[in-house]
Formats: C-alpha cells, structure tokens, sequence
C-alpha cells in the first residue's frame, strides 16, 4: 500500500500538486486520471523518487521516503517496477537481456537461473518467442510494452508503475495489455498504479480511481462509480466524447 | 558568466556522483569492454588513416619549404618527429575523436535521455552516470594506445613520403628522427593524452546526460558538445605545455 499525505509540488514557484492525500491500494489497479496538465506525471514522477515533493508524505507500506538514506531509497527502488510510456527498453540490448537486465543488476541469479526466470515472464506476458533474440526496434509498439511489462515485474516487485501503458496501441491491443496488468496485479498482490486519460482503460481495469483537475485531487471512487457520480469536474472530463455522451443519455433513459 | 560557472559546478557533482555507488563488477565488465570496442577499436581506423597521410605531408611541407643548400635535409625526419610527437597525434587526434567519439557518447547518452531510458535506470535504483560514463573513463585509459599508433603512423608517413617522394633518403631521414631526442616530450604527451582521455570521456557525457528536449536537441548537444571538448581540449593542451615545457 502507498500512502500520500499533503502532497505539494511546484515548479518554478508555479504549483503543480496542491496538496494531494489519497491511498494505493494492494492486490488492486490503483489508476491516475485527468485531463494533460492536471499534475498526473507529475504526481506518478514524484511518487517513484525522480521529482522531490516540497513538502507532504508518501509511505511505501510504512516506510515514509523522504527519512529513508540514499542506500534505503536505492533498495527501496529495487523494488518497484516501470512501464514507461515508450517502454523505455534498452535498445542496445535484446529483448531477453533487456528483461534479464533488474536480475543481473540486484541479484546473484546464475545466468541459468537469469533465463529461466526471463523465459517465463515473457511467456507470462504471451510474447512470441521468435521476439526473444530481437531487438526493441525490430517489434512492434504492442510486443514492446509486453517486453516493458516483463521487464518491470521480473524482479518480483512489490510496486508497479505505468506511464500511460496503452498510449500509441490500437484498441484491440490497448485492452490486452490494460488486461494483462491486471491479472499481474492480482496474482502477484502488486501494488499498481497507472497513470492514463483513456476512458477504455477506465472502464476496464478502474478498480480504484483518482481524478486530478489542477493539481487537487478532485474525485476519487471505481469504476462503477465514476458513471454515477454528479462531481462536475469528472463528468466533464469522462463524458468529453460522443460515444460517452450517447452512453450517458442511454443510462439516463433506463434511470 | 553566472550560467557557465552553474555548469561548471554541476559537472564537478556529475564527477562526483559517477565515481560513487558503483555498478556490479561483472556488469561493469562487460559495459567497459563494449566501450572499449566501441571508442578504442572503432577509432583506430580513421585514426591510422589520418595519421599516416597527415605524417606524409608534413614531411613534403618542410622538405618544400627547405629551399638554402646549407640546411641539411636530415632536418625533415626532425620536423616531422618533433610535429608529430608534440603536437599532431595528441592535441590534432583529440580534436578529431571530439567529433568521432565526442559525437557518438552524446548522441548515445542523449537519446537514452530522450527515450526515458536514464529514467528507466534511475528507477530501477541503478546510478546512471557511473553506468553510463565510468566505463567510458575505464575504456579510455586505453587512448595512449592510439596516440602511440598515431605517433608511429605519422613518422612512418613522413618517412615515405620524404624517401619515395626523393626529399632525403633513407638514412638523412632517420638521423633526423633520432637527432637531439628528448624523451621527456614522449613523456609530456602521454601526459596530456591522458588528460584529454578523461575530457573526451567526460564532457560529451555531461552534455548528452543533462541534454533536454527531443531528436533535434540531440543533434544540438553533440554539437554543443563537440565545440566545448575541442575548446577544453585546447586550452589545457596550454596550459600543460607551460607547466611542463617553458623554462
């Protein structure tokens, strides 16, 4: 479980976080929404240590991260894992050794062992095997993010991060990967946070929601609630297209 | 002036921060071979290739230029020694690999900058810079060998240069090469080429690392890049000569 206490953050002396408290919870898809420039990144960056909040409080399961020493902050670190927007994959490296890389790096794992594990993560995230000798730039978008994917839970992490994860997918795709994080969360009692304005995602994996509109934390609830709640703000936001306004008139209609 | 001596300052804690909290000694390995494969073994060529012609050249300008009788023609093999040894293969080549290598680690680093890739490993509670530019400093520790072949090549250049072209011969060119030889100046320029080892490894990386933006701000660092190595490269290339050579 994260905690997040008073969380303010500003950038050249214009804020962006003013004053977020809420909580992530385990064994759940905790997901970040609101409109670009509402402080989503922001708050994601501040909660995985790259950007210093100016004051307020995130706890990793008790562990408050701003007392933690350099090495506890490192340690700490080796504990999350990181879907970047772009995958962020190592493209000097293979797909096997860029999911080998946290092994190699925070463990004694034989190069045996390294392989075993990494041949199954990435069948646990169904990539072909015919990818595994490749290079990032020889797979597609879809096949990148499930290599991301795998990347990020090889290690066994407690804490998983997702920048916006099915940006640039097309739908289909978009689904199995939102899908994928899923069944990851549960079944390995992750503590997930993802960070997206797809409404799709919302409505698939939304098992616990914040809405940031300006920096404030404006709403938070599930997905069955987002639909019936009168909070203007989340409304706007979700229903911002047709589709959703035609959904809205229909559920309406059936009171 | 304000915004130099902040750059300054912040390559000096970028320094600092690449000489702390080591990477893994076998990932380390392995990182420092491929630097070396790609910044040592891969400039050899284009070093070889410049060094032996610019050698050749610098020998047919002093023999074209000695035009009294009463100069004796063993003076080419002294030029061409003195031209190349001093100055040429540490300080010229050093400012050839700050486009080479220069380039090549900014634009690397840059684009793992871009890519969120330096982000990927600062999360992953890996300290970037020391694996990013620590192997780099390692594998460059190796760049006296390449002076030294640039040195040789440079010589043998003018030597044939100077024979096949019928400036001297044979022996007139080597008695040049071995008169009044101090073995001090190799020494000197050893000394500054492992300066220039540690600017050529260091300030593209600085550059590449702390570069914002995207593609076009990459090609943008490594020419920023390119500029300050060269300019830094110069200017100590004065200052050791005036701590080691003036009396």
């Amino acid at each position: 479980m994260i905690e997040v206490k008073n969380i303010v953050k500003s950038f050249n002396d214009s804020p962006v976080l003013k004053g977020i408290s809420t909580t992530f919870l385990t064994g759940k898809t905790n997901l970040i929404i609101g409109q670009s420039g509402s402080g989503k990144t922001v708050l994601l960056k501040t909660l995985l240590g790259i950007h210093q909040p100016d004051s307020g409080i995130i706890s990793f399961d008790g562990r408050i991260y701003s007392d933690l020493s350099d090495d506890e902050k490192r340690d700490l670190r080796t504990e999350i894992g990181m879907v970047f927007q772009g995958s962020a994959l190592f493209d000097s490296m293979t797909v096997r050794e860029n999911v080998g890389f946290p092994l190699k790096m925070f463990t004694n794992k034989t190069p045996l062992e390294i392989a075993e594990r990494v041949d199954f993560v990435l069948d646990r995230v169904h990539l072909n095997p015919n990818s595994f000798a490749k290079k990032p730039s020889e797979i597609s978008g879809g096949m990148q993010k499930r290599v991301a994917i795998a990347r990020a839970i090889v290690n066994n992490p407690k804490y998983l991060f997702c920048d916006e994860p099915n940006s640039g997918l097309d739908p289909k795709t978009a689904i199995v990967i939102d899908n994928l994080i899923q069944e990851i969360t549960e079944e390995y009692e992750i503590t997930t946070v993802i960070n997206t304005h797809d409404m799709n995602s919302v409505m698939e994996i939304g098992e616990r929601i914040i809405f940031l509109k300006d920096g404030y934390k404006a709403w938070e609830g599930t997905k069955h609630e987002i639909f019936k709640t009168d909070n203007e703000a989340v409304v706007d936001f979700v229903y911002s297209s047709d589709l959703f306004k035609k959904i809205r008139e229909v559920q309406l209609k059936e009171g | 002036m304000y915004r130099y001596l902040y750059q300054i300052g912040k390559y000096f804690l970028m320094l600092k921060d690449v000489f702390s909290k080591p990477t893994k000694k076998a990932v380390l390995w392995q990182l420092i071979l491929k630097e070396i494969d790609d910044l040592i073994i891969g400039s050899l060529g284009i070093v070889s290739f410049i060094s032996f012609f610019v050698g050749g050249v610098v020998a047919i300008q002093t023999a074209l230029n000695l035009t009294n009788p009463l100069i004796p023609k063993y003076l080419i093999g002294f030029a061409t020694r003195q031209s190349v040894i001093l100055e040429f293969a540490p300080t010229f080549i050093s400012i050839i690999m700050a486009g080479k290598m220069g380039s090549f680690i900014t634009s690397s680093i840059g684009t793992m900058r871009v890519t969120e890739q330096i982000d990927a490993l600062e999360v992953m509670g890996v300290n970037s810079l020391n694996y990013l530019v620590y192997p780099k400093i390692i594998a460059l520790l190796l760049y006296p060998f390449v002076i030294g072949l640039s040195m040789f090549l440079g010589i043998l250049g003018g030597w044939i240069a100077a024979v096949q072209g019928g400036f001297a011969s044979n022996t007139e060119f080597i008695i040049g090469i071995q008169d009044e030889f101090i073995p001090f100046h190799t020494v000197y320029a050893f000394i500054k080429t492992f300066v220039f080892a540690f600017i050529l490894a260091t300030v593209p990386s600085f550059h590449g690392y702390y570069m914002k933006g995207g593609a076009l701000e990459v090609g943008k660092a490594s020419t920023v890049s390119f500029v300050w190595t060269s300019v830094l490269i110069i200017l100590v290339n004065f200052i050791i000569t005036q701590l080691l050579l003036s009396k």
